[in-house]
């Protein structure tokens, strides 16, 4: 569904995007993931024809968003990093203005916007003036906005950003169903919003792809071993000797308890082994007590940290 | 055409609902009535004093005059409200950001330039349809003539047409208002003075200034003669504001 190939932005002389290439297939939820300044919102302009590339192409829905700029424009939903709102304006004559400049015929506008403003639960403030409305309420606004007229490609810039929680959940929800039936771009340095919404993670740090894959094929591509923690009651010395001693550790952290406090200890397994019995059974053997015992994963945090630090 | 009109529409509710468009019509027909007032005042007091000395020997055309210089001030008035009706058309979408919006949906640049033209030439009719009621007084009352009257708004609708087309570009060069307006006001001001640096001006140099002066060519529609050149003018002006509009929003995508 988009195609982006070899995409650079050249601005004043500063490589805001370089070299980028990925594919989005129909139906997906693409994740775009990086810090500040990366070259998230400068690759998403570049697929909506707000501005075009120095260098290299991008293709939506098969047309080319430089040469058949109209076509594109027609096909996707795009809300940009600050909702584009007239504040003057209330909720339901904003929604109808977007709907017929995005060329939805009038017989059907008031049913699509309805059924718009539901998705986006806004149907409550609808003759609202959208400059006195809260944060939350604006935000979902701009998303209803970029839902008209049901564009096959949704280009979401940041979408939950100044939301309470309840209301994240509930826009994460509203992209999750869009899937299928949608091909979604999203962006945001919001780590669990991309383990939960997305099926696939583009990381870009300085204007460059850094990693490309499934959430689950990324925390696992990180992993060099697996991890246990333990929380044991017991002299640490002996604790890390006897832990060390067994056979696939490769090695053992521990951090001591003070005044007879348990202490916690970090053991490093061998990929693809799991010591989890081993170690208690050793632990309670030696008649101390075992407090605490799990299984470490990495999380996407670590991916990212690890990736955007690595230079 | 139909982005066109919604554009269209979009611009002359917020038009109404900002109190800018209020402040501009009310200041406007305020200054028209007070003009006309005190126009029409000095020019009967005038011709009292002439008949009192005897010295109006051939009638004087009262509606006439009181016409000529009723549109006379209305064209330097505009001058100072003209700016005030284009200063936010693109500046305040660059600055909220739903320029963003504007080129990223299917409506063409062209549309989008075309729909803010034409309501802030609406806007300017209103205006217009405002001052009208002292204007209907000379013909209900004066007996005046509606030649001049009628080649009076038609020279002011030209001219109003070209300053917006002039204030509409300079609105897609800043995002800030005031800078707008500011600019825009300076502009025609030069463009308005430019006839009295003719006077110094010898030959070629005289005629192209004299050509160049927007005010200039209102004359003569105002004495109720409609002379396709001036309107060739108008319209030419008007053409390069909307070609140099729709130039500087195509470039807005290569700076952005």
């Amino acid at each position: 569904m988009i195609e982006v190939e070899h995409l650079s932005k050249v601005y004043n002389g500063r490589r805001a995007v370089d070299d980028i290439s990925f594919r989005v297939e129909k139906g997906e939820i693409l994740g775009f993931l990086g810090p500040n300044g990366a070259g998230k919102t400068t690759t998403m302009r570049i697929l909506t024809c707000y501005m075009p590339a120095t260098e290299g192409t991008a293709r939506v829905a098969g047309y080319d968003v430089f040469e058949e700029s109209l076509e594109v424009r027609k096909r996707i939903g795009y809300m940009p990093e600050s909702p584009p709102l007239y504040h003057e304006m209330t909720v339901y004559s904003y929604l109808d203005f977007v709907a017929k400049i995005k060329g939805t015929p009038s017989s059907k506008r008031k049913s699509h916007i309805d059924e718009v403003m539901q998705k986006t639960s806004i149907g409550d403030v609808r003759n609202r003036v959208i400059g006195r409305l809260s944060k939350g309420y604006k935000q979902r606004v701009g998303v209803a906005q970029a839902l008209l007229n049901n564009p096959e490609v949704l280009v979401l810039d940041e979408p939950t950003i100044g939301l309470d929680p309840k209301q994240i959940f509930e826009v994460r929800s509203l992209i999750k169903s869009l899937a299928g039936s949608h091909t979604v771009i999203l962006s945001t340095h919001i780590l669990p919003e991309v383990s939960m919404t997305c099926s696939r993670v583009v990381i870009i740090n300085k204007g460059k792809v850094v990693a490309m894959d499934t959430p689950e094929g990324l925390a696992n591509q990180m992993k060099g071993a697996e991890r246990v923690a333990l929380l044991v009651d017991g002299p640490a010395p002996a604790v890390h000797e006897k832990l060390s001693s067994i056979d696939g550790v490769l090695g053992v952290s521990a951090e001591e308890g003070k005044n007879g406090q348990p202490s916690r200890f970090t053991v490093e397994c061998k990929l693809n082994t799991d010591l989890r019995r081993t170690l208690a059974a050793a632990v309670v053997s030696q008649g101390w007590g075992l407090l605490e015992l799990r299984g470490v994963s990495v999380s996407l945090e670590d991916v990212f940290i690890n990736l955007i630090t690595k230079e | 055409m139909r982005n066109i009109l919604a554009i269209w529409q979009r611009e002359m509710k917020s038009y109404f609902v900002s109190p800018i468009a209020y402040a501009v019509l009310t200041v406007f027909l305020f200054l028209c009535g007070f003009f006309f007032y005190s126009i029409l005042s000095a020019v009967i007091q005038s011709t009292m004093m002439q008949a009192q000395f005897g010295q109006g020997s051939q009638p004087v055309d009262v509606p006439g005059i009181v016409g000529r210089s009723f549109f006379g001030t209305t064209s330097v008035v505009l001058l100072f409200m003209i700016p005030m009706l284009t200063m936010g058309l693109f500046a305040e979408e660059k600055k909220r950001g739903t320029m963003e919006l504007l080129l990223t949906t299917p409506v063409g640049i062209v549309q989008t330039m075309l729909g803010k033209y034409l309501a802030s030439l609406t806007f300017l009719l209103i205006m217009y349809a405002g001052s009208g009621i002292t204007i209907a007084a000379l013909l209900i009352y004066g007996n005046a003539e509606w030649r001049p009257i009628l080649g009076g708004y038609l020279g002011l609708l030209l001219y109003g047409a070209a300053l917006l087309a002039l204030g509409l570009f300079i609105s897609t060069l800043t995002e800030n208002q005031i800078i707008s307006v500011v600019i825009t006001f300076g502009t025609i001001l030069v463009l308005w003075l430019i006839e009295s640096f003719s006077s110094g001006a010898t030959g070629v140099a005289r005629d192209v200034l004299n050509y160049l002066s927007v005010i200039g060519h209102l004359d003569d529609f105002i004495k109720g003669v409609v002379d396709t050149s001036h309107i060739i003018y108008y319209l030419t002006f008007a053409f390069v504001g909307l070609f140099l509009t729709y130039r500087s929003l195509e470039s807005m995508r290569w700076k952005s």
